[in-house]
């Protein structure tokens, strides 16, 4: 079940249309085969058993990792941004790693133990149109997978593994081959080591899409570019589509070009998809769902489900906003309650999924899916009537206050839809009398008057009395990670530095509720 | 022959090369160009016996062919010239129902 079939297909249909990056130096499905093959042939002598790649998405990124499928080795993208020691401690876990470095990313790795290489020196080996192309390397049973380190939000990170054979099922089930029209072409802005900037780089030439990489994301850069490469489609995650309307200032995004815009990695904020609906008023949204051990996407609320619900008068069909949508082909979703009974539409528990494209297995802890092939996502979620699924947060980060548990996306939607609230995070502390209270960390707007008691008042207006914050910090900003996710667990420290509420603050700089 | 979802196929009369993408328990009679298919990276059949082959399209790159009943489908890998068949009947072309861009 090797990858290497969608390159071959790709480069036996369309050989001389550009692949990769822009269309006066980018790469064509035949030059990425050959730059594949010889990148191939200088990683097979180092008998090691996984590529780790160390540097920003573009052109390259998809040469290693092509390279890799072919020389039968794993291919595993590290986060560029981490430091040092954490670099070596995620690198302690991989099989054999033959590290590609990338420039500007040499210090992070000098004291690395495992063997390195120029990433630059190797693809220009790989990409030298001049030299002659090995013979292709025969189908063979040797193959590597994809290893892809969780985020750690909550945790140490995980390092998932993805077979070639649930990539495939994802392209296969998600994609058809071809199916592009002419001059379609995509802005990545995700990075190499997220699962949806690693499936952009299998799904859109295998559609026939061209991929151009923009690799250290902004608001102008990102529009400019649009307009620059005639883009016609893009994937962004919520902080990104949150600054690009900053930029944007309420006026129109005017991007001719652009037709859809897919948005995902987590969880989006009602503000900013209505917000954005109305900057790109013609073009067509999609929100994917899903996560690292599913090979990315398994649901999806395209963009008829968008125009209905933002036409829709009432506030329940404008609600399936914040719905996922639906599974992809291929995919069983159940939602379970905590005994694991079956739980019916409308009802809250853990959702559980099946398919051939679905991993649930990591490096060191094995599968875990159960015995019947489903695996638990550890999202909170439930199905309405219509068989839309929504999202109700991680089931870790759940806050069970006086015995109830509470979602703190709930709470937190209810924040940031005030017109002086930027942004805010909701997480329970530990409390002797309510088992957990409810914190609500919030970042207002410049010039905003906003205190704790108006806070607590605007929840209170809007939610059940026991969903109002106990108590309401003022931050300055809140910790994400690159590709948006809330880091909850960097949340206390944060909170141990945020200005001393107002007005009143309480001996540890909260205001409380009496 | 017996066939699972993810196998590589290959036609034994012309360059056709297929993944099945649907696959049923059930012992199939698959053939492309009146031969029987064999697994990509097998030997051929020594002396393959060729079936007459009804009138159809030839299987094109990319495409997905079925049965009328879509127990079967195969995803053509490189193109041919032979028709494929299911115990005589040609496989029919899928209708792309593409979903939309996500990554």
């Amino acid at each position: 079940m090797s990858l290497s079939v969608l390159l071959d297909m790709m480069a036996d249909a369309r050989p001389d249309q550009v692949a990769l990056g822009t269309l006066e130096d980018g790469l064509t499905c035949a030059q990425l085969r050959s730059a594949a093959i010889r990148g191939s042939a200088g990683l097979r002598p180092t008998e090691r058993r996984t590529v780790v790649y160390v540097g920003v998405n573009g052109i390259d990124f998809s040469v290693a990792l092509w390279s890799a499928v072919l020389a039968g080795m794993s291919f595993c993208p590290l986060n560029y941004r981490l430091s040092a020691a954490q670099l070596r401690r995620l690198l302690d876990a991989v099989p054999d790693p033959l590290v590609l470095v990338g420039d500007g990313y040499e210090s992070l790795l000098a004291d690395c133990p495992a063997p390195t290489r120029s990433l630059t020196g190797f693809s220009t080996t790989a990409c030298d149109h001049t030299a002659g192309v090995p013979a292709a390397p025969p189908v063979g049973d040797d193959e590597g997978s994809v290893l892809l380190f969780t985020s750690g939000t909550a945790s140490t990170p995980k390092a998932v593994v993805l077979s070639q054979a649930n990539l495939l099922s994802y392209v296969l089930e998600t994609v058809d081959f071809g199916s592009a029209e002419p001059g379609d072409a995509i802005v990545v802005s995700m990075p190499p080591y997220h699962i949806a900037g690693l499936n952009a780089a299998l799904t859109n030439p295998y559609a026939g899409r061209r991929v151009v990489y923009l690799p250290n994301f902004d608001a102008a850069t990102w529009l400019e570019l649009v307009r620059r490469e005639s883009i016609t489609h893009a994937m962004v995650v919520p902080t990104m589509l949150a600054r690009i309307l900053e930029f944007l200032g309420g006026a129109l995004a005017e991007v001719p070009s652009l037709r859809t815009l897919s948005y995902g990695g987590a969880r989006m904020p009602r503000a900013v998809l209505e917000g954005a609906l109305a900057a790109f008023p013609s073009v067509d949204f999609v929100n994917a769902y899903g996560l690292t051990e599913t090979s990315s996407t398994i649901a999806l609320l395209g963009p008829a489900d968008h125009r209905a619900a933002a036409a829709s008068n009432d506030p329940l069909g404008r609600a399936r906003l914040s719905s996922v949508g639906r599974p992809l082909p291929g995919i069983e979703i159940e939602v379970r309650s905590g005994a694991g009974a079956l739980q019916p539409p409308g009802l809250t528990g853990e959702l559980w999924v099946r398919g051939p494209q679905i991993s649930g297995q990591y490096l060191e802890q094995g599968s875990v899916l159960d015995e019947y092939g489903w695996f638990p996502t550890r999202d909170r979620a439930r199905v309405d009537a219509e068989g839309y699924i929504y999202v109700e947060g991680r089931a870790d980060d759940t806050i069970i206050r006086g015995g109830e548990n509470i979602a703190p996306t709930e709470i937190e939607e209810v924040l940031i839809a005030h017109e002086e609230i930027v942004d805010a995070a909701v997480i329970g502390r530990p409390d002797e009398e309510w088992g957990e209270r409810i914190l609500a960390a919030i970042v207002l707007a410049p010039g905003a008057s906003l205190d704790a008691d108006a806070v607590r008042d605007h929840a209170r207006d809007r939610l059940r009395s026991s969903r109002t914050p106990d108590d309401v910090v003022f931050v300055d900003a809140l910790p994400y990670t690159s590709t948006g996710k809330l880091i909850r667990r960097d949340l206390a420290r944060v909170i141990s530095r945020a200005h001393p509420a107002r007005p009143g603050p309480s001996a540890d700089g909260t205001a409380s509720r009496g | 022959m017996r066939i699972n979802v993810g196998q590589r196929l290959r036609s034994q009369v012309d360059s056709t090369e297929l993944i099945v993408t649907r696959a049923s328990s059930e012992e199939v009679d698959l053939r492309c160009g009146g031969a029987e298919l064999i697994e990509l990276g097998h030997p051929p059949t020594a002396e393959p016996q060729v079936l007459a082959v009804p009138e159809a399209p030839e299987p094109r790159l990319g495409k997905r062919y079925r049965d009328p009943d879509g127990a079967v489908e195969l995803l053509v890998t490189k193109a041919g010239t032979g028709v494929l068949t299911l115990a005589g009947e040609p496989l029919i072309e899928k209708e792309a129902k593409p979903l939309p861009a996500s990554d």
